[in-house]
């Protein structure tokens, strides 16, 4: 099992890009999906820095692919993703609206926001030129396994969510924007004024979810840390971690001695904890009873 | 005329449907093949084989809801779903995962493939890729785009489009949201339930009453005042100091007043939220959308609506149709 690291969900400034990326070349990851996901009004303040990105990554002998945007509406951002083509790297689909733009049998990515639950749509991703696929956060360790084993069967390497705040869901809404009685339209880019996400609570203070632009997630980071020998077992080949603004070339590392057997699940979470914004972790997609659940000590559930 | 595509949750709303004036009924098989897959409703095989010769009979035509993202492992439970939507003679099936929609175009290429709004498809370029890699014939618009997107769709498409005027009104791109399955392990994806009752929990506290929905408090309301579902995403909550609606007001969404917009946009099929509701409520609302579409294709003006009370007593919105809502 090796480690790909997603695209950054969050607005960062292009220094802070550019020093991400620098970092990331030097972790022990084995690809990274880079490029705006979530909202193309600010793809660009940060355009630039994809080039430089690339070519640190690709020196460092990493695997490299763009993501497409989640969601895709307006004619520009069809255009933008239409023009993920033009780079010559794989495109890590996250809207299948991009699979026009791919001819077939041309090998790109899945990623997380396309919703592969079953074997028959991840063999029609597959015949269709699909090269990896990362399954949705949402499912439990039994889908895993029948989706693992039905991509080895073809030879696609399936992978899951290891780290990160979850994809919980997109709107054309901007939450940011909203909670700053602004419309999207004139948002001011305000999701930039929180590198994590802005924090949604329970009016019982519970820690809940996390609001970034048009995209809603989970505050809990859910973490694979004590799923790891689960996940091998069923055949998943990687374990997907998500940017997140502060000490994410130590999780890298921290994840990468979880795989070589260097530290124990426990381990990892005890160093996990301390590192994520909010400080709780959730693994309950995989084993239940709901995706905010954590299987290890300590709660991640309201109480 | 533009076509009313009404909601059956049991046989007898379905009736109901019919007879006020449906043009289409869409209802489901009882199991997690579709997307209301709530206790004591929906169809049995049997059940849905005399809703076709009842609503044929009367002119109306019947559209299957297979609209669930089959189980990994369990893929034979939504094919048998496809072929008793065949051989109950239904007029379309209404299909989400790519697997099925595969799957029906491969082992039933005569029954009519729509496009459910669970699967997301906000553009012309999603909705081309069905279209030609699984010959669907309509798409269910999802709650994302204005009026005018819609119409710049209808340009670029050469399938039918068919979108939500009345009843309940998700704010996220529906198929792509587990919000309820994170609070609650139950997800529409999954399980064809969103906000699922067996989690809510309400607890009298001081002068409130709380409403949780996998422990999670979703709203407070004083004692003997209405207090509305706990559905997730029409919560109270906070964040930064800031207490409030965050993602949505519980409101419902009303677009009557734009369906000549929607006519001009070339929208082919209404559609109205609410296989859970009441035979009497499908009636009335059927009645009253009815109406507006006869005068919709008369050029009368659309009629005051009659629904308010039908809300029960939430706002109306046109949801993401006008722009200023992002």
């Amino acid at each position: 099992m090796d480690l790909t690291v997603g695209p950054n969900f969050f607005f960062w400034e292009a220094e802070t890009i550019r020093a991400f990326y620098r970092d990331l070349a030097a972790s022990p990851v084995a690809r990274v999906s880079l490029g705006e996901l979530v909202c193309s009004k600010r793809l660009p303040f940060w355009r630039d820095e994809i080039p430089a990105a690339v070519e640190a990554l690709q020196t460092a002998g990493k695997e490299v692919a763009l993501t497409s945007l989640a969601l895709v509406t307006l004619k520009r951002e069809r255009k933008l993703t239409a023009d993920l083509m033009d780079l010559d790297l794989p495109v890590e689909v996250n809207d299948l609206s991009a699979l026009i733009h791919i001819p077939e049998g041309q090998a790109f990515w899945v990623g997380p926001l396309v919703n592969v639950y079953n074997e028959g749509t991840l063999r029609w991703l597959i015949r269709r030129g699909a090269r990896r696929i990362c399954l949705p956060p949402e499912l439990t360790l039994d889908s895993v396994a029948v989706l693992a084993q039905a991509g080895r069967d073809e030879g696609v390497p399936v992978e899951v969510w290891g780290h990160g705040r979850l994809p919980l869901a997109i709107s054309a809404r901007c939450y940011h924007a909203r909670l700053h009685d602004r419309a999207k339209d004139s948002c001011q880019f305000v999701c930039g004024e929180d590198p994590d996400g802005r924090d949604v609570g329970t009016l019982d203070g519970q820690r809940f979810l996390t609001v970034n632009g048009v995209q809603t997630l989970s505050q809990s980071t859910a973490s694979m840390a004590l799923k790891v020998e689960d996940l091998q077992g069923a055949g998943v080949s990687a374990l997907r971690l998500s940017p997140q603004s502060r000490d994410f070339a130590a999780i890298c590392g921290a994840y990468a001695d979880r795989l070589s057997g260097k530290i124990s699940g426990a381990d990892l979470a005890a160093m996990l904890r301390p590192m994520v914004p909010g400080g709780t972790l959730s693994d309950g997609f995989l084993s239940g009873p709901a995706g905010a659940a954590w299987s290890g000590e300590g709660t991640a559930a309201p109480r | 005329m533009m076509e009313l595509v009404c909601p059956a949750g049991t046989p007898a709303a379905l009736r109901a449907a019919v007879e006020a004036g449906a043009h289409a009924v869409y209802c489901g098989f009882a199991d997690e093949t579709n997307a209301r897959n709530f206790p004591g409703l929906n169809f049995t095989p049997e059940d849905m084989a005399e809703a076709v010769t009842f609503a044929h009979a009367r002119g109306a035509k019947v559209l299957v809801a297979i609209n669930t993202f089959p189980r990994a492992g369990a893929e034979p439970l939504w094919h048998r779903a496809l072929a008793n939507a065949e051989a109950a003679g239904a007029d379309a099936v209404i299909l989400a995962d790519i697997g099925l929609l595969a799957h029906a175009a491969d082992r039933h290429p005569a029954l009519r493939r729509h496009l459910s709004v669970q699967a997301a498809a906000a553009n012309p370029d999603a909705i081309n890729l069905y279209a030609s890699a699984f010959g669907v014939r309509r798409v269910v618009l999802p709650r994302v785009l204005t009026v005018q997107e819609i119409a710049a769709i209808n340009r670029e498409i050469d399938v039918e489009t068919e979108v939500f005027v009345f009843g309940g009104l998700c704010v996220m791109a529906e198929g792509r949201c587990s919000l309820s399955s994170y609070a609650t392990g139950k997800s529409p994806n999954m399980n064809g339930v969103c906000s699922p009752a067996s989690h809510v929990a309400y607890a009298e506290e001081g002068r409130d009453l709380a409403a949780r929905l996998g422990g999670f408090t979703i709203h407070r309301t004083p004692k003997g005042a209405p207090a509305p579902y706990p559905t997730l995403c029409k919560g109270c909550f906070t964040s930064d100091g800031q207490t409030g609606h965050i993602f949505e007001d519980p409101v419902s969404l009303d677009a009557t007043q734009l369906i000549p917009e929607l006519a001009k946009a070339g929208v082919s099929a209404l559609k109205i939220e609410g296989r859970q509701r009441s035979r009497a409520y499908v009636a009335q609302v059927v009645r009253a959308f009815r109406a507006a579409v006869e005068a919709q294709a008369a050029g009368r003006p659309m009629p005051e609506t009659m629904l308010a009370r039908l809300t029960e007593g939430q706002k109306a919105t046109t949801g993401a149709y006008a722009k200023t809502w992002r």
